[in-house]
């Protein structure tokens, strides 16, 4: 393979690597920090997505906007519209047993997508959306693609700053000591609901992030890009492979999870036309099946929570 | 007031698929403090595994539905004693995520093995019978009869079995039924084996009453767990109440909202109960 | 040969140690008691015995056989029962199924079981029908010990049984359990009331902070002027 053809493959291949890894973060400060157990995360990814989308293309008869605005006012856009479906969600739920979070997060996750698809005066429905524009049109298609990449690299990068040092402040260690003892938190004053919802909201929001960076690196978006599978599932299985507590596991998940699943899809596209459709539903079974391994043979994943800087002495706590 | 009843009836006969469903979780919550986020895609599995015996081998659905439960509840076994009952040992919440692949795997395997298309047990179309100006499908008599069959069937085991009163004992204390001697993880079996052939059965009604197709389970997951959690989950006996709130609820709402929305009522029903009674209309657990 | 031998036994939940050494005996025929002050380690014991905590060190013999670390489902099919102090009946289960649960690993007839269940505590068979969750304090007890005994077991331990119950019902009991050790059947009980179990008892042992310091006949640790002070100092 020549190299432009390589690195034609390489850079959507990173990018997308990296618009995972930001999902992925935002999961770590929910379930792998703050125990919260999402799996909705399909909701938060498409408002994302949308949100930008409509406050950045150029106006349209077919939805609501858009709005033609720049694409940073998109990306703080997405993040505030998921931080508010997160506290909506929040409020209801976060004192709940963790199932009761994870059906009603489905629940979110089902009807985000029900409204994007039936709403058409606002999303333009099974339709979606196409043309969202890439930051610096001026530049050639190739350049922008790699300023683009360039771009959620950073972004990366930051989130990832921003949440360890989140982590290491007392917010972070409360945190912890919420997710390790409830009741011991509580005892000492703490007020357990709020730290766990603004666990919830941060990690939405950081989702809303993901799902603005997906749409304007794919240009076009439809209420299909959104279900469970893509959405959510792999996002999971990408935290809990690469070590779920620790942010570096999760873009080191992220990472080789989407390289895993692009060289399954890259071998399904090359099946011959008759076995393609199977090729295809056999993706999400192969991982599923390793989520499965993972569960079973390495459950901390590929790196190791960090020690947690506070927690009681485990045999006095449980002493009685 | 003719629309209203017609509507009520649709509501009955998908309130009893919900319920034969939410029976089977709440089952399974009582007993291994759960949520079976694959209970949806087991229905899925149960209504394909009738295809097998109907259009496979040409028998009739009567003679495949037994079958199919078998073979659902044979489905729900060995998943739990490859998976589930590995990872019993760590935090129950792993168990949550390890289900909700679970559901993806038996999704994907239906669409590799059967395709993506919608198929039908019987080509045809059913006339309705016409009774007082309501439109009834023969199939939605069958449904509800089958329905009603299976949940007595049910509850005669739990009341008059040994281990149907194991289920109910080590719903109430899983400690001292373990202290007591009862076998708990034969217990466990059984109540994957009906869970499974529950949800199954579930499978089968909801194919009869719209098609097969590899997303129907995973689409009733909502209205399954809302009337569970509305029944107070881990209580199977009002799982049945909550089933029939859903699917009428459901029904009902088509005469103000797009069809479209249904799943949402019954999501929004799910919301107001955990907002008002967390324990359930009929006083669940809470923890 | 000693029904109950529990020698030198240290463990606890992980983590810190709670039993530091506990030695203990029980012989065919006897009612022990084990009594202490609070977080003594009394309870701590009767669990390491039925496998329900770790022990990590020192061994448990039941009729010669080791038992250490076993299973508690195993443990109850050796003959021995275990009645925890609290939530120790199936509530939405009526009484006689909560019996029945107590006969679950039997495949034979126990009706006679049952029906002897019932002529030792009379009230039970009365409300045979009815939720255990909706019985007093007392009658759970009676449900509890019941339905340790439809596996007629050689020995039972009883956690605080008489704990939160009126002094009639107290007297009852006591009574009760008389009666099924007339029956042949061992007991070994945690007390709180320290005067009226040791004067009840065959032998009592006191227990202070993980281990077992005095063992004698019950008159005699009531006349032990060191055993009164350690309690009450303990």
């Amino acid at each position: 393979m020549e190299l432009t053809g390589l690195i034609g493959y390489l850079i959507p291949l990173l990018t997308f690597a990296g618009i995972y890894a930001v999902l992925s973060l935002g999961l770590n400060v929910q379930w792998g920090f703050a125990g919260l157990f999402n799996i909705g995360i399909a909701a938060f990814f498409a408002v994302g997505a949308y949100t930008t989308t409509i406050l950045t293309t150029p106006p349209s008869p077919n939805y609501l906007g858009g709005f033609d605005l720049p694409f940073p006012v998109g990306l703080i856009g997405a993040m505030v519209a998921s931080g508010l479906l997160a506290l909506l969600i929040g409020l209801v739920t976060l004192n709940l047993r963790a199932d009761y979070l994870a059906i009603a997060t489905i629940g979110i996750g089902e009807i985000v997508r029900l409204i994007l698809k039936n709403e058409a005066w606002l999303t333009h429905g099974v339709r979606g959306i196409k043309g969202i524009p890439k930051p610096f049109d001026t530049l050639s298609p190739e350049v922008q693609t790699l300023v683009y990449l360039l771009i959620v690299l950073a972004i990366v990068l930051i989130v990832y700053l921003a949440i360890e040092r989140l982590l290491r402040a007392p917010w972070g260690r409360v945190l912890r000591a919420i997710r390790e003892n409830e009741l011991a938190a509580s005892a000492v004053g703490k007020n357990v609901l709020r730290f766990r919802l603004e666990a919830f909201i941060l990690g939405s929001m950081i989702m809303g992030l993901g799902g603005a960076l997906y749409a304007h690196s794919f240009g076009f978006i439809s209420p299909e890009a959104f279900d469970p599978m893509f959405a959510t599932f792999l996002v999971w299985v990408m935290l809990i492979a690469g070590g779920s507590g620790n942010n570096r596991g999760a873009i080191l998940g992220a990472l080789v999870i989407w390289f895993i699943w692009s060289i399954t899809g890259f071998l399904a596209n090359r099946m011959p036309p008759e076995l393609m459709t199977q090729a295809a539903a056999l993706r999400p079974f192969l991982i599923g099946l390793m989520l499965q391994i993972i569960l079973l043979t390495r459950p901390e994943g590929m790196l190791k929570e960090k020690p947690p800087s506070v927690t009681g002495d485990e045999g006095e706590r449980r002493g009685r | 007031m003719i629309e209203i009843l017609q509507v009520l009836i649709f509501g009955i006969v998908l309130g009893s698929i919900i319920t034969l469903g939410a029976v089977g979780l709440s089952l399974l919550f009582g007993i291994l403090r759960f949520a079976n986020f694959a209970h949806g895609d087991m229905m899925t599995v149960g209504a394909y595994l009738a295809l097998v015996f109907v259009a496979g081998l040409g028998w009739p659905i009567y003679a495949a539905f037994p079958m199919a439960l078998a073979g659902g509840a044979v489905v729900a076994i060995a998943i739990d004693r490859v998976l589930y009952k590995r990872l019993r040992r760590t935090a129950p919440v792993i168990l949550l995520i390890s289900s909700f692949g679970v559901g993806l795997m038996l999704r994907s395997l239906v669409q590799f093995i059967w395709g993506p298309q919608s198929l039908v047990y019987e080509p045809g179309i059913q006339f309705p019978l016409e009774i007082f100006g309501l439109r009834i499908k023969p199939d939605h008599l069958v449904i509800l009869a089958g329905v009603i069959i299976l949940v007595i069937l049910l509850h005669l085991f739990l009341q008059y079995t040994k281990m149907g009163k194991a289920m109910r004992a080590m719903s109430d204390n899983m400690d001292l039924a373990e202290i007591t001697g009862i076998e708990t993880e034969r217990v466990i079996m059984w109540t994957w084996a009906l869970g499974g052939a529950l949800a199954a059965g579930a499978g089968i009604f909801l194919a009869m009453d719209t098609r097969l197709q590899p997303f129907m389970g995973w689409n009733m997951l909502l209205p399954v767990f809302a009337a569970a959690i509305m029944g107070g989950i881990g209580k199977p006996y009002g799982a049945i109440a909550g089933g029939m709130t859903v699917g009428i609820a459901e029904e009902m709402s088509t005469l103000f909202f797009s069809p479209a929305y249904k799943s949402a009522v019954a999501f929004a029903l799910m919301v107001i109960i955990l907002i008002v009674r967390p324990t359930g209309l009929f006083g669940g657990r809470s923890r | 040969m000693s029904l109950l031998e529990v020698n030198g036994i240290y463990g606890g939940y992980g983590g810190a140690d709670i039993l530091h050494g506990v030695e203990l005996r029980v012989e065919p025929g006897e009612i022990v008691v084990i009594i202490g002050p609070n977080g003594a380690g009394k309870s701590t014991v009767m669990k390491a015995i039925f496998g329900l905590v770790p022990v990590r060190e020192g061994r448990i013999l039941f009729s010669g056989e080791e038992i250490t670390n076993l299973r508690s489902s195993i443990i109850v099919r050796r003959g021995m029962s275990y009645v925890p102090q609290e939530y120790n009946v199936f509530p939405s289960l009526t009484v006689k199924e909560n019996l029945e649960m107590g006969a679950f690993i039997r495949t034979d007839d126990f009706s006679e079981q049952l029906a002897h269940v019932f002529e030792i505590f009379p009230p039970l068979k009365d409300k045979r029908r009815q939720a255990a969750g909706l019985l007093s304090g007392g009658e759970r007890q009676m449900v509890a010990i019941g339905r340790a005994l439809m596996l007629t077991p050689r020995l039972l331990m009883l956690d605080e049984p008489t704990a939160g119950l009126s002094p009639q019902v107290v007297d009852l009991i006591f009574e009760r359990i008389r009666t099924i050790n007339d029956l042949g059947i061992s007991f070994l009980m945690v007390e709180q009331n320290a005067k009226r179990a040791l004067s009840f008892a065959h032998r009592g042992y006191l227990m202070t902070m993980g281990r077992s310091r005095f063992e004698d006949t019950g008159p005699n640790l009531l006349a032990n002027p060191d055993v009164m002070e350690m309690f009450l100092g303990g």
